[in-house]
């Protein structure tokens, strides 16, 4: 390769290339040649640098120079100037506009401001695939410790000092969980984690794992030095490719650096862990259909007792904790159960993380401190509600969940103020609902999900949520009945009381809190055969506004169905029939003639 | 790990090597690869910066990948840290804006401000 002393690049994308690239580099070719530069500069064209409003853009190299809105008159001084003499024409410097703009520190933007980050401390921060960079921040350290200076019963108590409940949606003490394990007899115990995430939506565990793995493969180890399990295994759905991969280069990694296997620290202590997949069944994270699932058999619940801390995986105690649990497990042993107790509500430690999705500005994964509002959430977090509608309910907890209503905006979120409203924690989805949703097409919506993702194993569960499901559809199909509200609660409370696993007992939930904070809406689908939010399409129906429409024949163009007639000049009229509510003559009408009644 | 000690020593080491990048001044940037990075392109960005430091010969940068840091609605995401100064994180990458980010960022040390996630606007 023949070596230039500099690069010159001329972009020569379409941007740049309309505003004059290919004269530039013709004359810059013309002004080499004549200078006799042609051997010591080199001219490369490139593809377009993005920042095609201040083209044509040239980058001289090695100095990294930055010249734009070059013109063809501008080469022969640069030439002179840059390349002979070396001096940099200022007069065509990109200058920016970075004077007037201040960068802020992450923790200034209204994102980050009212986060505070423990489980997801090292997502976004370290490579997950570098057990090093976990190691440079603290990684395994916690480890070492209870390793080197705690019993197991100090472990214990440590975790139940923090006041940690379990993330996966119940909110069990996990030091009393290990407690329980602890005091279990066995020659052979289990920890498991459960990583199957089944609802629909959220990505919490999974942001987790693909962002800071080795910090729940430590936490495992440290459960299993604490409960005396030395096999653990990560319960993981086979749709989170990304995650398994970097779960099985940190399991690599560790067990390279003796961190799992035998003898950990030269303490006497062994631990391994191994990954089971799972085929995303949302039954299956429930924790006896998930042992179920890792044993071999079908992802089928048994009732419970015996608890799995007694009766686990193979009949041996076993504790199963969810990921977000186990990730704050390291913070709590290094920092001390004081710090992490401090952190929150009475009753609820620590922080909780949330997916934040729906009709929100800011979409994505936050992590704030217990007791954190709704209001705090949704508008100095998520920025507010899109197109500025009106915020109605956030949806949390996912299809086990609740809806929480704009009155309860300034709850401060954690697991005994929300059950006050018949809402849950769950394991951290969260919905946000805007005007434009219909909270009975929600609830159907939810409904829909549990009843297919039933097991069928008991009756209440399999075919209480299918009648459930087909009164639902009903309504909003505009062909409810009075009776159909009570008939709804009736069969709520009965598959609550009488289901075998919480899929069941917790899947009447949406509509039981729908109908607690919306039931007017109920009432409209019913007894007006109107859906307030317009959503439902069996109960809407398009018309237009005579006195508005100029007869230009736009929607009956563009209606998919031919349901629009009429002639020109003269007020169109829709076929009701012949409709399908599809919203588009709506979309296309340019004097706002059509309207959703 | 035999001991206790020998972690010790790693974590130093890594936080020594760590410094020393940040001595010799050398920026680094960082591509977020979670599943809902790299399902709006991460990967895609990631080339890009490879590509870029490669056309240009680029020696003195680190490339590394990390999780998602939270914010899924600016994704493609990618931090850019030059020594002493404030990380800026860019959101709603391609390749095209990813390489207009080295040359102007990570070259000619000038912040991007539109596509700026945290500038102060
Ligand atoms: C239908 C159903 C699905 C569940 N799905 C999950 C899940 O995906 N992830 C999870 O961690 N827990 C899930 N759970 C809760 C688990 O049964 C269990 O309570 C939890 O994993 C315990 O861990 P924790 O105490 O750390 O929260 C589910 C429960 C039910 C009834
Ligand atoms: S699947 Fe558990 S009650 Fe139906």
């Amino acid at each position: 390769m023949e070596f230039y002393r500099s690069h010159v690049l001329v972009c020569t994308g379409t941007g740049c290339a309309s505003s004059g690239a290919p004269q530039i580099i013709e004359q810059l070719k013309k002004e080499l040649k004549d200078k006799g530069l042609e051997k010591e500069i080199k001219i490369v064209e490139t593809g377009c640098f993005g920042f095609c409003e201040t083209g044509p853009i040239m980058v001289v190299y090695p100095e990294g120079t930055f010249y734009c809105r070059v013109k063809p008159d501008d080469v022969k001084e640069i030439v002179e100037e840059h390349f002979i003499k070396g001096r940099v024409v200022k007069r065509i410097l990109y200058s920016g506009n970075t004077d007037e703009v201040k960068v802020q520190e992450f923790e200034d933007i209204d994102f980050f401001k009212y986060q505070e980050r423990i489980a997801l401390t090292n997502s976004g921060q370290i490579n997950p695939e570098d057990i090093e960079e976990y190691i440079g921040n603290d990684g395994y350290f916690a480890l070492g410790k209870v390793l080197h200076e705690m019993t197991p019963l100090e472990v214990i108590e440590e975790v139940k000092n923090a006041g940690l409940r379990g993330r996966g949606g119940a909110g069990f003490p996990t030091g009393l969980k290990w407690q329980f394990a602890y005091n279990s007899q066995g020659d052979q115990k289990y920890v498991v984690c459960n990583a199957d995430e089944g609802d629909p939506g959220a990505f919490m565990d999974r942001s987790v794992l693909e962002g800071d793995p080795h910090s729940v493969l430590e936490a495992m180890a440290i459960a299993g030095y604490a409960i005396g399990a030395n096999q653990g295994y990560v319960y993981c759905r086979a749709e989170y490719p990304i995650a398994i991969e970097r779960l099985n280069i940190a399991i690599k990694q560790a067990r390279e650096r003796g961190l799992l296997g035998k003898n950990i620290f030269g303490k006497g202590f062994d631990f391994d862990i191994e990954i089971r997949l799972g085929a995303g069944a949302f039954v299956c994270g429930e924790e006896t259909a998930l042992l179920a699932s890792i044993e071999g058999k079908r992802g089928e619940p048994r009732p419970r007792p015996p608890f799995p801390a007694v009766e686990g995986l193979w009949k041996k105690p076993t504790i199963i904790n969810n990921v977000e649990t186990l990730a704050n497990v390291r913070h709590i042993i290094l920092k001390g159960a004081e710090w992490f107790a401090s952190i929150g509500t009475e009753n609820s430690k620590g922080t909780k993380v949330f997916a934040l999705a729906g009709k929100i500005n800011n979409t994505g994964l936050i992590e704030v401190p217990m007791g954190t509002t709704l209001r705090t959430i949704i508008y100095g977090i998520g920025g507010g509600i899109p197109d500025g509608k009106a915020f109605k309910a956030a949806q949390l907890g996912g299809p086990s969940g609740a809806c929480i209503p704009a009155e309860h905006l300034d709850l401060e979120l954690d697991y005994d103020k929300l059950k006050s409203i018949g809402a849950m924690m769950g394991s951290g989805g969260m919905i946000i609902l805007d005007e434009d949703n219909c909270m009975v097409d929600v609830a159907r919506f939810f409904l829909e999900f549990t009843q297919d993702e039933s097991c069928g194993k008991c009756p209440p569960c399999r075919i209480g949520t299918k009648r459930m499901l087909e009164i639902l559809t009903k309504i909003t199909e505009g062909r409810g009945e009075p009776e159909d509200i009570e008939n709804l609660e009736t069969l709520a409370s009965t598959i609550q009381n009488t289901a075998l696993c919480a899929l069941g007992q917790t899947a009447p939930n949406p509509v039981l809190s729908t109908l607690r904070y919306f039931r007017d809406e109920y009432e409209a689908h019913i007894n007006e055969k109107r859906c307030p939010a317009g959503v439902c399409k069996s109960l809407l129906s398009f018309v237009i506004d005579a006195d508005k429409c100029r007869g230009c024949g736009l929607c009956a163009r563009h209606c998919p169905a031919d349901a629009i007639s009429g002639k020109v000049k003269e007020p169109f009229v829709i076929d009701q029939d012949k409709c399908t509510k599809c919203g588009t003559c709506m979309e296309k009408c340019k004097f706002g003639a059509i309207s959703k009644k | 790990m035999r001991s206790l000690e020998e972690l010790k020593a790693l974590k130093e080491k890594v936080q020594k090597a760590n410094a020393v990048r940040e001595d010799r001044g050398a920026p680094t940037v960082t591509v977020h690869m979670g599943t809902c990075g790299i399902a709006n392109g991460a990967r895609e960005v990631l080339h890009a910066v490879m590509e870029e430091i490669q056309t240009r010969n680029l020696t003195d940068v680190h490339v590394k990948q990390t999780g998602c840091p939270g914010l899924c609605h600016m994704e493609p995401l990618m931090t850019i840290t030059i020594p002493g100064q404030t990380p800026c994180l860019y959101g709603k990458l391609d390749p095209a804006k990813a390489k207009k980010v080295i040359i102007q960022h990570v070259v000619n040390n000038q912040p991007v401000v539109e596509w700026l996630v945290n500038a102060d606007k």
